[in-house]
């Protein structure tokens, strides 16, 4: 108990608390207008989203271009559970959201299983084929609505909820990263015949990485067809799962704040410059190009590692001096 | 018995034999040399040994278990460790997590412990911070422990990856040239460090070099491979004075 009592801990309290309460606030006192307020759950959901993508993408290495394939499969079956069963509120919407969870995170492993062979561009283009599948197979299957989408879905979904299931989300995946087995992930990343020279089952923890972040993709999903109370296959494609993949490299692949602060971003602006929507496939794209030599340049490197960590902050101070 | 017997371990890449006819037993503790040209196929009985390559032909047991044919991840459970001659670090992690990444799988917490932070989180990672610190401390590199492995001057990468190697707890060290590309003093200094690690941590270890006076200066045994084949074998004052030996490094 003592050591969870930390001083990085208690801050982190403070700060999960301190946002809440400011929404409350907000949404009490009127600063929120309909269309502000309407972007609260759309942007918890994508903080899910980018969190569970960035194990992926920044932790494991692998670029996945299928993520709304794994979050169009939770929707649906929580979804589906919740339209045909008829219990309070309270006992529903977690247990469609396990349901969610564990059908996206069986998903999650079928994808894995590839993973464990290809590599890099390969696996890029079995995501992506894994996301359009899921897609025309939705809008195909009648009894999930097909192309006209699964209406009736109760909404259950408001900011509280989705705030509290999305801090949970970043806890689970931070602490994830900052064990044993996130270690054991990172350096998969970093490399593979080392890793397994260390005794590291690379097999196994590349599966974990594609469980895990399906199940909380699936999980988001369930929220999200709550909160519309109507999923529609289209909503789920390539586009979307590119959306996802921009807020984990703007927020610089292999940071969760960073991923967080980018989905913020993602979210609200298209909303706030309502007349660039038109080109909001070619901002992504530019950002994704920019991103992607950014990460490869030395000094930005050495600049995102002093915003983010004091102590590296000094120690990189020193080492540019000895270089000197 | 010896630690490591390998009998008659060759490969072929191709038409090309890389190895052939290698045999050779490392008794436990010993520091065992193994030199040779350039190409000579030094580096390929290490990835032969350690499952990077499986060989065609030929075995290989350690402590009597025979480990041929066996997975890279099997053979290091197994507590055969190396390191790379194109260093292989954990570029992105800090110097303390690549030590870290070694020592695995002496825990044991799953990962309802380290999501949850239930007491055997705290308690492995305590035990896993004081082992790093111990080999960390041998290579004087515990200061740096927080920078990315990537920032480290290239010796200090070398002596973080042998580190890294030795945490995983291995009954045999192998090293691909651990010394390479650095000064003369860096050198003798980290032939004094292995010599410490193989007395303080009683390592066998297999060590591949190109500088023949290097090597007979630290190893009680010596192997030199050319052209895929054993030319000498034994101490380094017979093998450095063989013939055979001479004529393959300063040509006839
Ligand atoms: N994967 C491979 N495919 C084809 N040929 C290979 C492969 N690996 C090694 N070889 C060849 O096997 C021979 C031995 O190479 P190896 O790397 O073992 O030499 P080495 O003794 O370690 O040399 P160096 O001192 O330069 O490191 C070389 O001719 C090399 O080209
Ligand atoms: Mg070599």
């Amino acid at each position: 108990m003592k050591k969870l009592l930390t001083k990085k801990n208690l801050a982190a309290l403070l700060l999960i608390i301190a946002v809440y309460a400011l929404l409350v606030a907000c949404d009490q006192f009127g600063v929120f207008n309909r269309q502000s307020k309407a972007l609260l759950v759309p942007i918890g959901i994508n903080i899910m989203l980018a969190v569970s993508l960035s194990l992926l993408v920044g932790f494991l290495g692998e670029l996945s271009l299928g993520h709304a394939g794994f979050m169009s499969v939770g929707a649906y079956a929580g979804c589906m559970f919740t339209i045909h069963m008829d219990l309070p509120m309270a006992v529903e919407l977690p247990l469609a959201m396990l349901i969610g969870g564990v059908v996206a995170g069986v998903f999650g492993l079928l994808i894995g299983i590839p993973a464990l062979r290809l590599k890099g561009d390969y696996l890029a283009i079995v995501t992506l084929a894994f996301g359009e599948i899921i897609r025309s197979v939705l809008n195909n299957f009648s009894v999930v609505g097909g192309a006209g989408g699964l209406n009736g879905i109760p909404k259950y979904s408001n900011y509280t909820i989705v705030y509290v299931v999305m801090v949970i989300t970043i806890i689970v995946i931070a602490n994830l990263v900052h064990s044993r087995h996130g270690r054991a992930i990172c350096s998969i990343r970093d490399n593979v015949i080392a890793s397994e020279s260390m005794g590291i089952p690379v097999v196994y923890y590349k599966l974990m990485a594609f469980v895990a972040a399906a199940v909380f993709a699936g999980i988001a999903g369930v929220l999200y067809g709550h909160n519309l109370g109507i999923l529609k296959p289209s909503t789920f494609d390539f586009n979307k799962s590119i959306e996802i993949l921009v807020m984990v490299v703007m927020g610089g692949m292999g940071s969760l704040p960073g991923a967080v602060i980018a989905a913020i971003v993602i979210t609200v602006l298209p909303e706030a410059l309502r007349g660039l929507s038109d080109y909001r496939m070619l901002i992504y794209a530019v950002v994704l190009i920019a991103m992607m030599l950014l990460n490869n340049n030395a000094r930005f490197n050495e600049f995102k590692q002093r915003l983010f960590s004091k102590r590296a902050a000094r120690q990189g101070a020193k080492l540019t001096k000895e270089g000197e | 018995m010896a630690l490591l017997e390998v009998k008659n371990l060759g490969i072929s890449f191709g038409g090309l034999r890389a190895v052939d006819g290698f045999n050779v037993n490392i008794e436990k503790g010993a520091l065992y040399g193994l030199i040779g040209p350039n190409g000579a196929g030094k580096t390929t009985v290490f990835n032969m040994l350690t499952g990077v390559y499986q060989p065609t032909v030929g075995t290989f047991t350690l402590d009597g278990e025979n480990l041929t044919g066996k997975s890279t991840l099997e053979i290091a459970h197994k507590g055969i460790a190396r390191t790379f001659q194109n260093i292989r670090l954990f570029a992105k992690m800090t110097v303390q997590d690549n030590v870290k990444v070694g020592l695995h799988n002496h825990v044991k917490y799953g990962i309802a412990s380290g999501v949850f932070r239930l007491p055997g989180y705290f308690k492995d990672e305590k035990y896993l911070d004081e082992r790093a610190k111990e080999l960390l401390d041998v290579f004087g590199l515990y200061g740096e422990r927080d920078y990315l492995a990537s920032n480290l001057p290239y010796g200090k990468q070398r002596k973080l990856e042998i580190a890294r190697a030795l945490a995983t707890g291995p009954k045999l060290l192998l090293l691909d040239e651990p010394a390479a590309g650095m000064n003369p003093n860096e050198t003798a200094e980290l032939m004094e460090t292995i010599h410490f690690v193989r007395d303080t941590f009683d390592m066998t270890i297999l060590l591949i070099e190109h500088d023949m006076k290097l090597v007979s200066g630290i190893c009680e045994e010596i192997t030199v491979l050319n052209f895929g084949q054993v030319l000498a074998q034994g101490k380094p004052s017979d093998v450095l004075n063989d013939p055979k030996v001479i004529v393959a490094y300063l040509g006839e």
